[in-house]
């Protein structure tokens, strides 16, 4: 190794914040073992002391200290050679504090760099989600559900080394297996750790993904004003009121849209959104009055539409709403743009209805969000389908090829 | 008995990957401090979580006292500190500024607290970043005022304060300035040094005359009129006059006892042997500029870096010998000094007043930039070093020069 290694783990706050720092950290620790440094670090505008705000963490692998110091003092390197995107929605691109505009999930990526995300969804889905680049890259998937867990308590599905295990097959110049595995027993002290890592090399999925491959989606991205554009004693234009909207069916003016800060929009924030179902709501403006980020815009006719560049995907909507589903939180990746549910019904309301039939059918794992604490339990199941875990329900003293145990044992 | 090959192992370095706050805080635990305060503001909460799991896994054993604000913070290390117990204090940006009438009154109670100021920009806006206006804020009091630059350093350098700040004739106040972020919040390798080696270095605090105690019945802090302030300041100025040389000693024993060479205790410098001009900075900006200095180098430029660790006592002989041999010295302020003489930053005023002196008076050019936290980047390294060029051929830079600045 002659060079640096820069890695990013693109992570979602509170619910990740234990798992990124424990790739980043199990990163560098593998790399001493082998005789080279580094650091770990998160980026550090983040805050990601809120639910489900993109953050990142980074580990910056070196031969020696001398090239580490190119590395240090930085926020972010400006390339990476893995970009690890802990949760799949993510693909989609990240907004946070650090970041102005939607940044694609694979812009700092070197060519021939590698994307992990951890997912139970199929290259063809990752590339609806995933914005095209001009140079190739290799993209893996970890089978599994992102692992969510709270800020106190740490969801240990072994996600964190199945990570560090795909990535020493995937770059091995930077590290190797035998490295992260003397690490996990170390940091861990854990030998079902040091195999779920082995085992995620030894299965990694990947492809070479070409040039224009992707979501042709271009991000939306903002020019910072100097200081002398800027206005003096650090105050910033209010948002300017809102106003009527035009009902499309009847040409009628009425209901209100608040206007929305165009610079800072929010939506990446959200793993799961509100669908909506017009015909069963009954208007009792519970939704409405109680959503957190005011995103719901009352239509002509009194009717309540999620703005979804503002929702961030908490569900008090759903929890509040007094008609059984009739506000339903479907799973982020099931979409693919932010257009208005109100609008899609009052264009085709029997197409609509089977819209929202088929979309309430991928409810995403509730291991988060309101009211929800963690329920590990629930996913045992899903994860043992594709093999991440045992289901349990084995007999005592079978063949032994456990990788992770969810909580379970 | 022990074995050889046991106290081999006992007495060797272990490494850690941990932040310079998390380095601070396991000098903490090696230096066995008896009282500990806290008050959460970012980028120094850091090192307060990291003690309190010390505290909470039984690894460390302390009085730990999160106070219900940073004036308090401070007053209850003080008082601590006059009854003999060894304490560790910190803070950051606008909550250092909260204890500001707590951190006057220490240096003249002689009080040795050694504080950790998570460098931080100062309100408003509300931003995180490292600017060092915190810490400079107490530049005037009394306080020995130290950068690092990494997480081992910052381990080290609380060792070398609680020794320094202790020692008799000093008692004076030590803040360590850790640049937000870049260096609380990055982790990287650090030995440990062996608790024996510790204990070596860094005897028990010993207030000894001063320690206020039934059995040594004293009054500290009577009021004082005009008849004995000035006697009182001038003992403050007596032991900042005499601490340059428990540094030293400090240094050396460190070297001795641990295996760590610092050479120069009050600053370090990089590629000056032949260096025409030279830069000057504290704290974590000494990355960038290594790097830019080596390309340069490579192409032929001979640059070199100072990096001050000691910001008070301020080392005025050793820089006016050292800075007198180059053509121009460019100063990078991570600190603004508005309507100070050139507009300048703080450190570059105190430069050109340590220069003054010397016979030989390169230009000093005077750079602000990174405030806010923002990265001192490669190319801004080498545009500031294109300007010293360009003084040291003789065209006169006596403004005050913003590098990364969106214009």
């Amino acid at each position: 190794m002659d060079r640096s290694y820069a890695v990013e783990i693109v992570y979602r706050g509170i619910f990740q914040k234990t798992l990124a720092k424990h790739i980043s950290r199990g990163l560098v620790l593998a790399a001493a073992k082998e005789g080279k440094t580094g650091i770990s670090f998160g980026r550090y505008g983040d805050s990601p002391e809120r639910n489900g705000i993109p953050a990142k963490n980074f580990a910056i692998i070196a031969p020696d200290e001398e090239t580490l110091e190119e590395s240090m003092s930085q926020y972010e390197p400006k390339r990476v050679d893995v970009t690890v995107s802990v949760d799949d929605t993510l693909c989609k691109g990240v907004e946070s504090w650090a970041w102005y505009g939607l940044q694609p999930i694979n812009r700092l990526l070197n060519p021939g760099g590698k994307l992990v995300v951890t997912s139970m969804l199929g290259f063809d889905d990752l590339f609806k989600m995933i914005h095209t680049k001009d140079v190739p890259y290799e993209l893996a998937i970890v089978r599994g559900i992102p692992s969510f867990s709270g800020l106190w308590v740490y969801k240990d599905d072994h996600t964190d080394v199945r990570i560090l295990g795909t990535i020493a097959r995937l770059v091995p110049e930077m590290l190797s297996l035998k490295a992260v595995e003397a690490a996990i027993l170390e940091e861990w002290k854990d030998e079902l750790k040091m195999l779920s890592a082995r085992k995620a090399y030894e299965r990694v999925e990947s492809v070479v993904v070409p040039p224009g491959e992707g979501n042709a989606e271009t991000p939306y991205e903002f020019t910072l004003p100097g200081w002398k554009e800027m206005p003096e004693g650090v105050t910033i234009q209010s948002i300017q009121m809102g106003g009527a909207i035009v009902d499309p069916e009847t040409g009628t003016l009425g209901g209100y849209r608040p206007a929305v800060n165009p610079y800072f929009k929010k939506f990446s924030t959200r793993t799961m959104r509100p669908v909506v179902d017009f015909d069963t709501c009954i208007k009792c403006t519970l939704c409405w009055l109680q959503c957190p980020d005011s995103c719901f815009d009352v239509t002509p006719d009194g009717l309540y539409d999620a703005r979804m560049e503002s929702c961030c995907g908490c569900g008090v909507c759903e929890a509040v709403c007094p008609v059984d589903n009739c506000v339903v939180m479907v799973n982020e990746a099931e979409f693919t743009d932010n257009a208005s549910q109100w609008e899609m019904w009052k264009a085709d309301k029997a197409g609509y209805k089977a819209w929202v039939a088929e979309k309430i059918q991928h409810r995403p794992e509730r291991s988060h969000g309101f009211r929800l604490r963690g329920l590990y339990q629930e996913q045992i199941k899903a994860m043992a389908a594709v093999g991440i875990t045992k289901s349990g329900e084995e007999k005592v003293g079978g063949e032994d090829t456990t990788e992770a145990s969810a909580g379970g044992s | 008995m022990a074995t050889v090959r046991e106290r081999e192992v006992a007495l060797a370095d272990k490494e850690e990957l941990i932040s310079g706050s998390e380095a601070i805080a396991v000098a903490c635990k090696l230096a066995d401090v008896d009282v500990i305060t806290a008050y959460p503001i970012r980028p120094y909460d850091t090192v307060m979580q990291y003690v309190a799991k010390l505290v909470a896994n039984g690894e460390m054993d302390c009085e730990y006292i999160v106070a219900e604000s940073e004036h308090s913070q401070f007053e209850i290390v003080k008082h601590a500190s006059a009854v003999g117990a060894r304490v560790f204090v910190g803070s950051s940006g606008v909550g250092w500024m909260y204890a500001f009438e707590a951190l006057t009154v220490t240096p003249a109670l002689r009080i040795p607290m050694v504080a950790m100021v998570g460098n931080r920009a100062l309100d408003d806006p509300g931003a995180f970043g490292v600017e060092h206006n915190d810490a400079l804020a107490v530049r005037d009091l009394g306080w020995m005022l130290v950068w690092v630059d990494t997480a081992q350093e910052a381990l080290d350098v609380a060792l070398l304060a609680w020794r320094i700040a202790e020692d008799r004739r000093v008692f004076l106040p030590c803040a360590i300035g850790c640049d937000g972020a870049f260096l609380t919040h990055s982790q990287s390798l650090v030995k440990i040094p062996a608790q024996e080696k510790v204990n070596e270095f860094l005897p028990r605090y010993n207030r000894g005359d001063l320690t206020l105690h039934p059995d040594n019945p004293i009054t500290v802090a009577p009021q004082a009129n005009e008849d004995w302030v000035m006697e009182i300041r001038k003992q403050n100025d007596a032991a900042m006059r005499r601490a340059p040389g428990v540094i030293r000693e400090a240094y050396a024993d460190l070297e001795r006892i641990f295996g760590r060479r610092y050479g120069n205790p009050f600053f370090e410098e990089y590629e000056t042997d032949d260096a025409e001009v030279v830069l000057f900075g504290m704290g974590t900006m000494s990355m960038p500029v290594k790097v830019a200095i080596r390309k340069m180098r490579k192409e032929g430029k001979k640059v070199g870096f100072v990096r001050l660790r000691w910001f008070r006592p301020f080392p005025t002989e050793l820089i006016q010998a050292t800075l007198s041999r180059f053509q121009a010295v460019g100063v990078v302020d991570r600190d603004y000094s508005f309507g100070s003489p050139y507009f300048s930053g703080v450190l570059a005023n105190e430069v050109r007043t340590a220069l003054y002196g010397a016979e030989r008076r390169p230009p000093v050019v005077g750079f602000i930039s990174g405030l806010g936290g923002r990265e001192v980047t490669v190319p801004n390294v080498r545009g500031m070093t294109d300007m010293l060029f360009r003084a040291a051929s003789g065209e006169r830079l006596t403004d005050t020069y913003w590098i990364g600045l969106r214009e």
